[in-house]
């Protein structure tokens, strides 16, 4: 009987030794997928156990964390001023995941990044419990409340730059959320987090517009415009005479007439003129005589057409169309399929305040570690260079002549040189819709440049002028500048 | 007493009785869940829990009397079995333990802390073990109750049908203000000695009766019979009581108690066709049986939007990783229920002692296996052979089929996983399964007799007148 015992001995031994290799399988081969599978509640347990790191701006944090009895999660984020920090911030909540900062640095802020490996093997070692980094933003909190603050029950979005840097200063978006309202995973969290979205909300709180949304960007695309002339040398004085006619009729067409708003002196202007006033017909020409190609080249030198705009947030793309004649004048004057973001159009503003060099926006200027220790720091980089010094220069100069003497007289700074531009996009069928009015602009002190803005303020409709942009959206972009100019005091 | 005359293994003269060695091993058996249940402690309480003198003790206890008992009454005995089922048993204290102490699944309508109950059958299951040891002085004389063990067993196996399901499974019997038990943990050691006794002397019937085809030995009609019965049984088995893994165990058993038998590798290729077909057979219209397979391709599917069992314990797998979370430091919890107490508790051992304990764990179950069939290889007796491998054979399926199944190799069923999970008669009857082969591997080791003085062998004596 000893040959059959044998061989179920042999049996046997296979039947544990396919065990062994399925263990090893599961543990080892799949381990990791299976660690980190999304339905694996691990993964938020984890993220809940120990108080999560914070999002610091102006050395204060605007973020919080405290402790819960909500099941399996010992800790819940909390939000300081809620509201105001969400499109900066994101959410973090224990039932619905977490976006924006809050998710891209999600290792850092539960300390699980690997980047804090001696950091965790230190607490390890000690025995304290697992601790998260700080994020640091570049974010000015009295430009960020002046921002908010000035779009008010008003739909619409800010954004302010530094241009020396491209360290972002203000992001407000509003309507806005309170992401402490579903940070939770209760059944008031889940309300609150479905009565936010779209489909509850017509309004959507929770729609970044200052990053996420684009708009057509109106007249305030002139200025791309008169930098494309300039650095084409189509003109090179912006004093000259611009030989432009009026009436102008868009090309290939018979005689479809590009308008102005009234009856404004736009027939020969030059470049100064044509902006302080907005010449739709000087600027129509000068992006039908400039051609699509020439006009998408400067457009995507200031950041259109760009999908990976990473602030770290990522930016919804900003478009300038490639389009038949007639489209691309009308796109020259920002009204046709073109959309920018109002990171975008605050990039325009701030290229052409930095001597016509785009800094790569941020908002992220350190990771730091539990212990202190910097982990990660932003150095500025530069992104491309839409003007010349010389011919960012003569932008400026007519820039600043809108503010002085033309739409934008509204965001005029005592002791300061502020440039600008308006903008009333019009939108819907027929132009049916309110109007989106724009607003960008940056301010000068004789210490550099410290900003430069970009406001969008949606269905605005007690105006339906070109006025609009300098009405409603100049002031806030004004009270922005004044508070980043205090600051820098 | 020349070498040739020894078939056995072992050799038979100045065998050492290996009982210090066996001591030595129970000593790092009663210590290594001492540690285990203090790291529990400090992981979960920061502090060393209270009851550990008390766990030490106890352990202590009854590891020091089985070895007493085992010195005294089997002192040939293989030396490793005691200490690998001690340590089983009480590193599945200190899980079970562990898992008390996460509330969710402690709750009273789960039963509360389930560590005492599984202490107290710990103890039963060593009352046991010592009783079969006392009791038993030759494991022949089971032999004698080989038609008695064929009822006694079939009673069991039948018996769950007729009390409710309980998780799907009709394997147990509730006897009201006592409990519930699981007859079929019993039965498999009750079948193991009705097979032996019956093949024993039925297998050279079943061995030479037979007409070749095709390269196989077709075994005549009525030799046939008894397996027709046991299969169809087993597949009773499997649709009435909804329980793939007894009656996987119980076929198997004894296919593979037929081929030691018989020594015919016709009869495992029988076996495996006819479970084969029987398992297609009743997969075909038993929907219990087609939801365990589907959850066994699709481990990871949600249910209803929810996170099945099947996805839990494979999650703490993975999250074990190679050297796990830690004792005390898993989420196997999530599994839910009273489940990774008893069918899941490999789940708690693959996360919070990682691939590596999980191997070391697997590896003792796979030297406890071997050490019965190497009592079966030293066995003298047709008999001890037979019922040693039987044991071995049905412990070796069991811990396939759990352990395959939690870890998803194959379908899950519903067993335990001998000492280490929760439940009473599981527990008993593993201690009760290793006494008997203790009991046969200290017949097949103790030195024969010295022979008697030979006169014939005498020099011769020449008596004068």
């Amino acid at each position: 009987m000893n040959k059959p015992l044998r061989r179920v001995a042999i049996f046997c031994g296979l039947l544990v030794l396919a065990l062994l290799v399925r263990v090893n399988w599961v543990q080892f081969v799949q381990g990791d997928e299976l660690k980190n599978d999304p339905h694996n509640r691990r993964v938020a347990i984890e993220r809940y156990s120990t108080p999560r790191g914070n999002i610091i701006v102006d050395g204060k944090a605007v973020t919080g964390s405290t402790t819960t009895d909500s099941g399996d999660f010992k800790y819940k984020r909390t939000y300081k001023n809620g509201k105001m920090w969400a499109p900066v911030t994101g959410y973090a909540s224990q039932a619905f995941d977490a976006n924006q900062l809050e998710k891209l640095n999600d290792g850092i802020l539960t300390g699980t990044d690997d980047r804090l490996f001696f950091s965790r093997t230190v607490d390890m070692f000690t025995g304290s419990k697992q601790k998260g980094g700080n994020v640091v933003t570049t974010l000015d909190a009295k430009a960020q409340k002046a921002a908010f603050d000035g779009l008010g029950n008003s739909k619409g979005a800010v954004a302010a730059i530094n241009p020396e840097t491209g360290a972002i200063l203000a992001l407000a978006s509003t309507p806005s959320y309170d992401p402490s309202t579903f940070a939770g995973m209760s059944d008031k969290d889940a309300k609150a987090y479905n009565g936010l979205q779209k489909k509850n909300n017509p309004d959507e709180p929770m729609l970044n517009r200052a990053l996420r949304q684009t708009y057509p960007p109106g007249s305030t695309f002139k200025v791309v415009t008169a930098s494309a002339a300039l650095e084409n040398g189509l003109y090179n004085d912006v004093d000259a005479d611009t030989r432009s006619p009026l009436p102008y009729t868009l090309p290939d067409t018979s005689g479809v007439e590009l308008k102005n708003e009234g009856s404004i002196p736009c027939e020969n202007a030059s470049l100064r003129q044509a902006l302080r006033y907005s010449c739709n017909t000087v600027f129509g020409k000068i992006s039908a005589d400039l051609g699509n190609k020439k006009m998408k080249a400067e457009a995507e030198k200031f950041g259109f057409d760009n999908a990976k705009i990473d602030t770290p947030v990522r930016a919804a793309e900003s478009i300038y169309p490639t389009d038949n004649r007639p489209q691309n004048a009308m796109a020259g004057i920002g009204q046709a399929s073109n959309r920018a973001t109002p990171l975008q159009m605050a990039m325009v503003a701030s290229a052409v305040a930095n001597g016509g060099k785009l800094m790569k926006p941020y908002m992220v200027d350190q990771l730091v570690a539990p212990n202190l220790n910097v982990v990660q720091q932003h150095t500025p980089q530069e992104m491309s260079r839409p003007l010349s010094p010389e011919n960012a220069q003569k932008v400026q100069s007519i820039m600043e002549t809108v503010v002085k003497e033309g739409t934008g007289t509204n965001a005029q700074i005592p002791g300061v040189i502020v440039g600008g531009k308006t903008g009333t996009a019009q939108h819907g069928e027929n132009n049916k819709d309110n109007p989106y009015a724009w607003f960008i602009s940056y301010a000068k002190t004789d210490k550099g440049t410290p900003v430069a803005v970009a406001v969008v303020i949606e269905g605005s409709d007690t105006l339906r002028n070109d006025i609009a942009g300098g009405k409603l959206a100049a002031p806030i972009a004004k009270r922005v500048m004044e508070a980043v100019l205090e600051g820098e005091k | 007493m020349s070498s040739t005359t020894n078939t056995t293994t072992i050799g038979t003269i100045g065998a050492p009785s290996r009982r210090n060695t066996e001591l030595a091993m129970l000593v790092f058996a009663v210590l290594i869940p001492v540690f285990a249940y203090i790291n529990v402690g400090l992981a979960k309480e920061e502090a060393v829990p209270a009851g550990v003198l008390g766990y030490t003790l106890g352990l202590g206890l009854l590891a020091g009397v089985a070895h007493l008992v085992v010195r005294k009454w089997a002192p040939y005995a293989d030396p490793l079995m005691l200490p690998i089922a001690t340590l089983l048993n009480g590193l599945g204290l200190v899980f079970i333990w562990r898992l008390d102490q996460e509330p969710q699944i402690s709750t009273p309508q789960l039963g509360g802390a389930m560590a005492p109950g599984q202490l107290m059958w710990s103890t039963l299951g060593v009352a046991l073990f010592l009783g079969v040891l006392i009791f038993l002085k030759d494991h022949r004389v089971l032999q004698r109750y080989t038609y008695i063990s064929m009822v006694v067993a079939l009673v069991l196996l039948i018996a769950p049908i007729f009390f409710p399901a309980r998780f799907g499974a009709r394997i147990w019997i509730t006897i009201p203000g006592v409990g519930s038990l699981q007859p079929g943990e019993f039965a498999k050691i009750i079948i193991a000695i009705f097979f032996a006794g019956y093949l024993m002397v039925k297998r050279d019937a079943l061995a030479l009766a037979s007409r070749r085809f095709m390269g196989l030995y077709l075994p005549r009609g009525r030799d046939l019979g008894p397996i027709l019965v046991i299969w169809a049984l087993s597949l009773m088995i499997l649709v009435f009581e909804t329980d793939l893994g007894t009656s996987l165990l119980f076929f198997g058993l004894f296919v593979i108690m037929l081929y030691v038998a018989t020594e015919r590798t016709s009869w495992i290729v029988f076996g495996l066709l006819l479970s084969a077909g029987g398992a297609v057979a009743v997969a075909t219209f038993e929907s219990h049986v087609q939801v365990r397979v589907h959850n066994w391709l699709n481990p990871l599917e949600l249910l209803n939007g929810g996170v099945t069992e099947t996805a839990q314990a494979m999650y703490s797998f993975g999250s074990g990783g190679i050297l796990g979370s830690g004792l005390g430091q898993g989420y196997s919890r999530l599994i839910g229920g009273i489940a990774p107490k008893s069918d899941y508790i490999l789940a708690t051992v693959g996360e919070e002692i990682g691939l590596a304990g999980l191997m070391a764990i697997l590896l003792l179950y796979g030297l406890l296996i071997e050490r019965g069939i190497r009592t079966a290889l030293a066995a003298r007796d047709p008999f001890g052979k037979l019922l040693s491998i039987g044991l071995s054979g049905a412990f070796a399926l069991q811990v396939f089929v759990v352990a395959g199944g939690v870890t998803g190799l194959i379908p899950l069923t519903g067993m335990t996983m001998p000492f280490l999970a929760q439940g009473g008669s599981s527990v008993i009857a593993n201690w009760a399964l290793v006494a008997i082969l203790l009991r046969i591997s200290d017949t097949a080791r103790r030195p024969a007799p010295t022979p008697a003085p030979s006169t014939d062998a005498e020099m011769t004596q020449v008596v004068r007148p």
